[in-house]
């Protein structure tokens, strides 16, 4: 099976059984993204697939040969740190970090979607052209990533001060 | 995870083909829920026909209705202009379940044919007579919050866990099937099946068909028409009871027609036609919503944990519906 990950190309024999999480995990050695619930649940899986985020937990790796995939690996240049990733830093966005990876990635894939126009359930004027990130839409957005620490204010923050036009 | 074969089909006729040489096929789309039970070993299959690379379009038509490939992400459609202004309670329906991850995952099939997420029937250690069949009920003396108020059986008390789907039933959409014998259409409501004594049978497909597509007919009303979902956290939650509703008021504030729908209270997706039927040609007040909340729950039974969800159901009728006659204000 034939993927592209984080801008390289890889050849794999593999299960049909696996899935994209193991695979980054387990065949790869890029263990940034978590497994968390394994089960859709909690997003600390979350990888984008040619732009968009996903549940790598609930990706059997066959269906996402030749996609351009992205993990927490290869949000920034090796040595440098996404804005984002400052942004977390500075707001105290973790506790224990287990999220963190999938919260980078959602957030990043949220953002896209904002500007795409995607609406969400808070999204009041379904019509509306362009749709603001302001708290209740982040919130709702990021809600597929679960934080056990309780870290949420910190993450509303740094994502808030990375894209928003006004504080969250 | 049991093994089994994959393939990529090319189209449904190609699809067909590959599932009829397998003992136990299953197609596969967004794999979101699909994949999940194969990991606890409730499903079983032998084979994996993957159908993500057939029509994900949506066709747009002049007059009104519209036709969206089963393949469509469910981001795809409730990003869609028409579907947004046409039929905006199926926007709203999808986009009040799952997460944004999984609404860039899951397709339009894969959501209808999406399983309940009755703890018993994930848990092999419980008893559940839809994953395996004659072993009896857990739920019914158990866990039961999320259970049916509304044409369940001895047998089996599950909810169908789709927003989506609520909408389709209210919006009389139509499925497109093709199998082994052929093409056909089906309503959506007539699709699931109430549990009876097999709640192990889902629905009406036949060994190895596909949904095609999803078919919107033309009403014009839908343009007032909205999605409410009550769960016990504000987001990423299934639902306790949904609404889906579409009003179409008269200048004398009658009720000229309506379409109905309810979530979180039934085996499939429950069209409330009795209440529409109560309502129809009626004032527009709250009382009379009311009252057709009542008729269409009068034959609600609750358990232990879910007695709640039959007055909840009556408020929630009767809050939608006012919300829409707010809008013609």
């Amino acid at each position: 099976m034939h993927f592209l990950i984080n801008g390289k190309s890889f050849d794999f024999e593999l299960d049909v059984r696996i899935s994209l999480l193991d695979l980054f995990r387990e065949h790869m050695g890029l263990t940034g993204t978590k497994k968390g619930c394994d089960q859709g649940a909690c997003g600390a899986c979350t990888v984008l697939v040619d732009g968009e985020r996903i549940n790598s937990c609930l990706a059997l790796a066959v269906q996402y040969q030749n996609h351009a995939i992205t993990t927490v690996e290869g949000l920034a240049e090796v040595g440098h740190l996404h804005p984002l990733q400052h942004a977390f830093i500075e707001h105290d966005g973790f506790q224990c970090g287990y999220c963190t990876p999938g919260q980078l990635c959602s957030a990043v894939g949220m953002v896209d979607e904002i500007e795409r126009g995607v609406p969400s359930a808070v999204t009041a004027d379904l019509t509306a052209k362009t749709i603001e990130l302001d708290h209740d839409e982040l919130r709702e957005r990021m809600s597929g990533n679960l934080c056990r620490c309780g870290a949420y204010n910190g993450i509303v923050e740094a994502i808030a001060e990375t894209y928003a036009k006004e504080p969250a | 995870m049991i093994e089994f074969s994959y393939a990529r089909a090319e189209d449904a006729a190609g699809a067909i083909r590959l599932s009829s040489v397998a003992a136990y096929p299953k197609y596969l789309g967004g794999g979101t829920n699909l994949v999940d039970l194969m990991r606890e070993t409730v499903e079983r299959p032998d084979a994996l026909v993957d159908v993500t690379g057939l029509s994900s379009d949506i066709e747009t038509r002049d007059d009104g209705s519209l036709l969206i490939g089963a393949a469509a992400k469910n981001t795809a459609v409730a990003t869609n202009q028409a579907v947004r202004t046409r039929f905006p309670m199926l926007a709203r329906a999808i986009l009040a379940g799952a997460s944004g991850q999984i609404h860039n995952m899951a397709t339009v099939g894969g959501n209808i044919l999406q399983r309940t997420r009755c703890t018993y029937f994930y848990d092999d250690a419980a008893r559940c007579n839809k994953r395996a069949p004659g072993a009896g009920c857990d739920a019914i003396d158990g866990f039961n919050r999320y259970h049916a108020i509304l044409g369940a059986s001895p047998a089996c008390v599950a909810t169908h866990p789709s927003d989506m789907c609520i909408a389709l039933a209210a919006l009389d959409a139509v499925v497109h099937l093709e199998g082994p014998n052929g093409r056909r259409m089906m309503k959506l409501v007539d699709l699931h099946r109430l549990p009876g004594s097999r709640p192990d049978i889902e629905t009406e497909l036949e060994s190895n068909e596909l949904i095609t597509a999803i078919e919107l007919p033309t009403l014009r009303f839908a343009t007032r028409s909205t999605y409410r979902k009550v769960r016990d956290r504000a987001s990423y939650a299934f639902a306790l009871v949904s609404v889906a509703a579409a009003l179409d008021l008269g200048a004398d504030g009658t009720v000229r027609d309506v379409r109905l729908a309810l979530g979180g209270v039934a085996h499939k997706p429950w069209r409330a036609w009795k209440a529409e039927s109560a309502l129809r040609g009626q004032q527009a007040a709250r009382e009379k919503f009311r009252a057709a909340a009542e008729a269409e729950l009068a034959e609600a039974s609750g358990l232990d944990g879910n007695m709640f969800k039959i007055e909840l159901a009556k408020r929630v009728i009767e809050a939608v519906l006012s919300e829409l006659v707010g809008e013609f204000a």
